[in-house]
């Protein structure tokens, strides 16, 4: 399943396979194609750098997962795919093509038909992300009656089939209920029923459980997998949580300040990291199943300024790997984002001589030692198909 | 600026005599109803959300117990209630052998320096409009701590103590990020050098890179000052890695409390075999594969109309007739091992009879046996020295069984 | 629901009460003699004839017995002594000094005036604030946002009786696109009542909307940051129904709310305006009763009849509140 993934490109790269003007796009085509994507917010303060030369794709079935802090650029970029962010205060540059049509400078009304219906938006808290004074049923009937043409009553039928598919009991009771009457996890279930009601090809889920109890977060995880078995749709699963990432998305994409800094298939890239921020996020996290007392390895500072990136790699005034960079590279020079030595499709931006090394024999040993000196699973896995430098 | 990793002071107090031995804070079947009004023309209580109902457990004095559960069990209320936020409705709180659950607010006053809070949102939790030279120093002129022209060296100090640079005292809260506001937050609850913090989610508002620069400082602070903490949070992992000993909580109860290491690897109630199950794993995931997931179906019921006996009951999957009839006393069945479940085991091992009939004094329906006794002392906290095993209980069960 | 409005009516029954109490209290406690008004009405007031009439009208009885007697009035006939004897029918709120009417028949005449003035203006004034306050909303930013947002500023700046004194000089006397600016009963047809009153309202509402122009226009474009209309715009949905379904009916929540609070100063606002377009209304009624000699009975009743007024929007406005938000319950 990964092996065949497109994962994002740097300038430098060929560019992911698109379809291009004219082209019919056939199933293994991509069906998102975010191509040098940038991002920009003028404010009193100067220009907001939110996403830099992003490139990315997503096939049909694919799960692509995004992480990254706050201000990590993860939801300005997946936002700016459904051109949500206020045209007059945003610069947008690159292009994003979702099925064929591109997305960057395209108008309202084209705008209107691929929103809902083809690429379909989950958020955070549904608490706050459905209208209060609507009841649910009207909300997904509306979302429904946009895209098609059908009656208040067929409309109420579908949106009760769709809370009855997403698992809400009593469904045709509970679709005359407001959302607060709903407790969060089926505020997010409905929110996923809404979403959902027009067979969207791509799904983008921005922080879906974050707000949610753990016990819940399992239960919506393991309704956006089946529901994806079920339509084929692609997903884009934006999260700061690994373990939502390692349990849910064929591939990663790490984001820091605005750029991404890893991509590759999921296990790869969670078991031969090669970028110290990924490190950091991998020893920062305790482990829920091993008993410590020993300290976690934080990442040293805080995220930089998007105002004023530091100049060079995005990463290097908190990277403790950076004395072992010779010259002053990583302060001058944007590293690029080149191919792993794991795996393919695997690519990191660093300037280390070596990262998979020095993650086998420094990082490794520190915050997984259980791991440290056997073979690594994910070298196992990409074995077959390993890549020089 | 770059944070920095606290370098604690050793002047602030003395590294504190080892005496984790003892109980700080004994908190005796602690409970807090809040009233829920009725809609008629006069206006009554109707009835009560029972936000905490029953809870035991002690804190030793320089340690750490982590409360867990899930959002509404009643963790944020309890710790709420330590530090005489709210009121409690009944039950007794010993914080060094005195009871704060009866003091009046007056008698209050002088204990508030001994426990201390840190809250959740490191935003809404400071005043926007004061430096955080009066924000931390406050708490140093209320109680007198200092003499007044004391109070700004000690606030520099205690911004060094949590990682920040002392000279930043003039600054105000908006000029700092959310890392460093809850170091504030930190070095505001330190200010008084208590013996027990109440920490509510003190990580879960930060971004991942920064909760990990808390934790270590928690960790620090707890050691350097000998400190106890009742850390109140729902990511487990975090939980885990900062108390020896966790209690889950559901629907304003205690359902298991053990040390960690019992806790995650043999949890013996079904809630904490569900609630762990479902925490994703980025190790086991990587490597290939999750770990069995056990799901939970529906909602946590209402706190207002919790359901009869064991409140877990409704979602559990080995609930029986008795489960409905008799509430599950919080039974000891290790050395730092207590669970209130009638059906408590390891997940695969538990027997079809309750192994918790010898206490109960009834039989598997849940109706009492004439002639045999209820324990009388089963909400204590702590643990005590001598206990009957799992096994013990359930041969002694299965004598009361069918009676 | 049921028993919030109860409870409502019963506690602002209280607060009526307790206005009347108050207004009593200010004339019976004041500094001058009661009697005095009633008493300087017709020729010289001898000391004789004060204490005449302070005996006639019982100004000698205590506050509280003299309160009683008209607070049984509201529910009983009775008799009131100027001199002469006055036959009052219940609900009776005392004869007017001046007139020597019962207060009452003369409050059946004025309320029509009153009552088409404000809901006219107040309906004017929401409608045009939240429109103009939406739009400016929706293209905030722009030279035409700034633009309202300074004339609203500027008109908000100029005392209202300013401003209705100039429209009716210029546009009633001197130019004449208003000649006629007087209440016409609605049983006179609609045409004639909404035509009197069209320059009333009109000042009434553009004035007063600038302020609900401004509010709504700050609760739009908080209202326009929530998750909720970003939802639905990534739904689909067209800008325009973002705005107006999605947006407004959150937006609108918070100004009703200054609605409700805003409505005694609803009814100053009428005062002037019946007073400068000579309208012959409740608050007209009310001014000349102030002057000396201070018509009691007639202060008394309009300062009733304005906080009867007062609860009832209130009670009117949390119970629209409830329809609006269904998270609001009346309990």
């Amino acid at each position: 399943m990964t092996s065949e993934s497109f994962l994002g490109t740097s300038g430098s790269h060929p560019a992911p396979q698109q379809a291009g003007p004219g082209a019919v796009p056939t199933a293994e085509d991509p069906f998102l194609v975010v191509d040098h994507l940038s991002v920009r917010f003028p404010t009193h303060d100067g220009l907001v750098q939110a996403v830099s030369d992003l490139s990315y794709t997503v096939r049909r079935g694919q799960t692509l997962g995004i992480v990254g802090e706050s201000g990590s650029g993860k939801s300005v970029s997946s936002m700016a795919v459904l051109s949500l962010h206020n045209p007059k205060s945003t610069r947008l540059e690159g292009s994003i093509t979702v099925g064929g049509q591109e997305v960057v400078g395209a108008d309202d009304a084209t705008m209107r038909k691929l929103r809902g219906k083809e690429v379909a938006m989950i958020f955070q808290d549904p608490l706050t992300a459905l209208h209060p004074f609507y009841t649910v049923g009207q909300q997904i009937t509306e979302a429904y009656r946009i895209h098609a043409d059908v009656s208040k009553s067929t409309a109420k039928k579908r949106a009760i089939e769709m809370l009855d598919r997403v698992g809400i009991p009593q469904a045709r009771s509970r679709v005359d209920d407001y959302p607060h009457q709903f407790s969060g996890g089926m505020r997010q279930r409905a929110m996923i029923a809404m979403s959902l009601v027009n067979d969207p090809k791509l799904l983008i889920a921005d922080e879906p459980t974050t707000a949610l109890d753990v016990t819940v977060q399992a239960q919506i995880l393991d309704l956006l997998q089946d529901l994806q078995r079920e339509f084929n749709s692609a997903i884009i699963i934006i999260t700061h949580d690994l373990g939502v990432i390692a349990e849910m998305a064929d591939d990663v994409l790490v984001m820091y300040a605005g750029r991404a800094v890893e991509t590759g298939p999921t296990k790869l890239l969670l078991t031969a990291p090669e970028m110290p921020y990924t490190w950091g996020l991998l020893s920062s996290v305790p482990d829920v199943a091993a008993d410590t007392d020993a300290r976690l390895i934080p990442i040293p500072g805080n995220p930089p300024s998007l105002l004023n990136p530091p100049s060079g790699c995005p990463f290097n005034p908190r990277c403790v790997y950076k004395p072992k960079v010779p010259g002053e590279l990583c302060v001058t020079t944007l590293p690029e984002l080149l191919p792993a030595k794991v795996g393919r499709d695997h690519r990191r931006r660093c300037h280390l001589p070596d990262p998979h090394e020095t993650y086998r024999l420094e990082v490794l040993p520190e915050i997984a030692p259980e791991l440290a000196g056997q073979e690594l699973a994910g070298q196992e896995l990409a074995g077959q198909e390993k890549v020089g430098p | 600026m770059t944070e920095t990793q606290a370098q604690p002071h050793t002047n602030l107090r003395g590294t504190g005599a080892d005496n984790k031995g003892d109980t700080l804070l004994e908190v005796i079947d602690l409970k807090k109803h809040f009233p829920v009004k009725s809609s008629g023309i006069i206006r009554r209580t109707v009835a009560h959300v029972q936000a905490v109902d029953g809870v035991s457990f002690a804190v030793p004095r320089g340690g750490s117990l982590g409360l867990v559960g899930e959002s509404g069990c009643g963790k944020s209320t309890t710790g709420r209630l330590i530090t005489r936020l709210y009121d409690p409705t009944a039950g007794r709180m010993m914080f060094e052998g005195q009871d704060i659950a009866a003091l009046s607010r007056r008698q209050m006053l002088p204990l508030r320096s001994e426990i201390q809070m840190i809250f959740q949102d490191p935003y809404s939790s400071l005043n926007p409009r004061h430096t955080v030279g009066t924000i931390v120093g406050t708490p140093l002129r209320v109680h007198k701590v200092v003499p007044d022209d004391k109070v700004l060296d000690r606030v520099r100090e205690l911004l060094e103590v949590v990682g920040l640079n002392p000279e930043h005292y003039n600054r105000y809260p908006n000029e700092f990020s959310g890392g460093q506001r809850q170091r504030i937050g930190i070095a505001r609850a330190l200010a008084l050098q208590p013996k027990l913090l109440v920490a509510d989610e003190p990580v879960s508002a930060l971004d991942v890179s920064i909760q990990a620069q808390v934790v270590n400082l928690l960790q620090d602070v707890q050691r350097e000052f000998n400190i106890a903490f009742l850390f109140i949070a729902h990511d487990l992992a975090v939980v885990r890695h900062f108390c020896p000993e966790v209690a889950v909580m559901y629907l304003g109860k205690i359902v298991e409390i053990a040390d960690r290491e019992t806790l995650y690897s043999r949890p013996h109630h079904p809630y904490t075999q569900a609630l762990l199950s479902a925490v994703p794993d980025v190790k086991q995931a990587a490597i290939g594969g999750r770990r069995e997931r056990i799901p939970l179906e529906g909602d946590v019921p209402s706190p207002v109309n919790p359901p009869s006996g064991c409140r877990f009951r409704t979602r559990c999957w080995m609930a029986q007739d008795i489960c409905a009839k008799q509430v599950p006393p919080l039974l000891q069945i290790g050395p730092r091992h207590k669970v209130a479940c009638h059906f408590a085991g390891e997940r695969g091992s538990t027997g079809a009879v309750p192994v918790t009939l010898d206490v109960l004094g009834c039989n598997s329906h849940g109706d009492p046996v004439p002639g045999a006794t209820r324990a009388a002392d089963l909400e204590t906290p702590g643990y005590s020295p001598d206990f009957d095993d799992l096994e013990t209980h359930r041969r002694k069960s299965a004598e009361l069984a069918d009676r | 629901m049921i028993g919030f409005i109860v409870r409502r009516l019963m506690s602002s029954a209280l607060v009526v009460v307790l206005t009347s109490m108050f207004v009593f209290a200010l004339f019976f406690l004041g500094p001058s003699d009661p009697a005095r008004p009633l008493c300087d009405l017709n020729g010289r007031c001898t000391p004789e004839r004060l204490a005449v009439l302070t005996e006639a009208m019982g100004f000698d009885e205590p506050v509280t017995e003299q309160y009683a007697i008209w607070a049984k009035g509201l529910v009983s006939d009775r008799t009131v002594d100027m001199g002469a004897k006055y036959d009052c029918d219940a609900p009776c709120l005392g004869i007017s000094y001046g007139s020597r009417e019962e207060v009452s028949t003369e409050l059946k005449d004025k309320y029509p005036a009153t009552i088409s003035l404000a809901i006219g203006g107040a309906i004017l004034y929401l409608v045009i604030g939240v429109t103009l306050g939406t739009l400016a909303a929706k293209v905030r930013g722009t030279l035409a946002d700034r633009g309202l947002v300074t004339v609203s500023l500027v008109i908000s700046s100029i005392p209202y009786y300013v401003v209705a004194l100039l429209a009716w000089i210029y546009l009633s006397l001197e130019w004449g696109i208003f000649p006629d600016t007087s209440y016409h009963a609605l049983t006179d047809g609609i045409g004639p009542w909404a035509y009197g009153l069209l320059l009333p309202w009109l000042v009434l509402g553009l004035t007063n909307s600038t302020s609900y122009a401004r509010f709504s226009r700050g609760q739009m474009v908080e209202t326009l940051g929530e998750d909720y209309i970003r939802t639905a715009t990534a739904k689909g949905l067209k800008n325009n129904r973002v705005i107006f379904k999605h947006g407004l009916r959150a937006a609108i929540v918070p100004v009703i709310t200054i609605f409700g609070l805003d409505f005694a100063y609803l009814l100053v606002g009428t005062v002037f305006t019946e007073q400068i377009f000579d309208i012959d209304g409740i608050g007209r009624w009310g001014i000349r009763a102030l002057r000396a000699p201070v018509d009691f009975p007639v202060v008394a009743a309009t300062v009733l009849v304005g906080a009867i007024i007062i609860v009832i929007a209130n009670l009117l406005v949390d119970i629209l509140y409830s329809v609006i938000d269904p998270r609001v319950r009346l309990t």
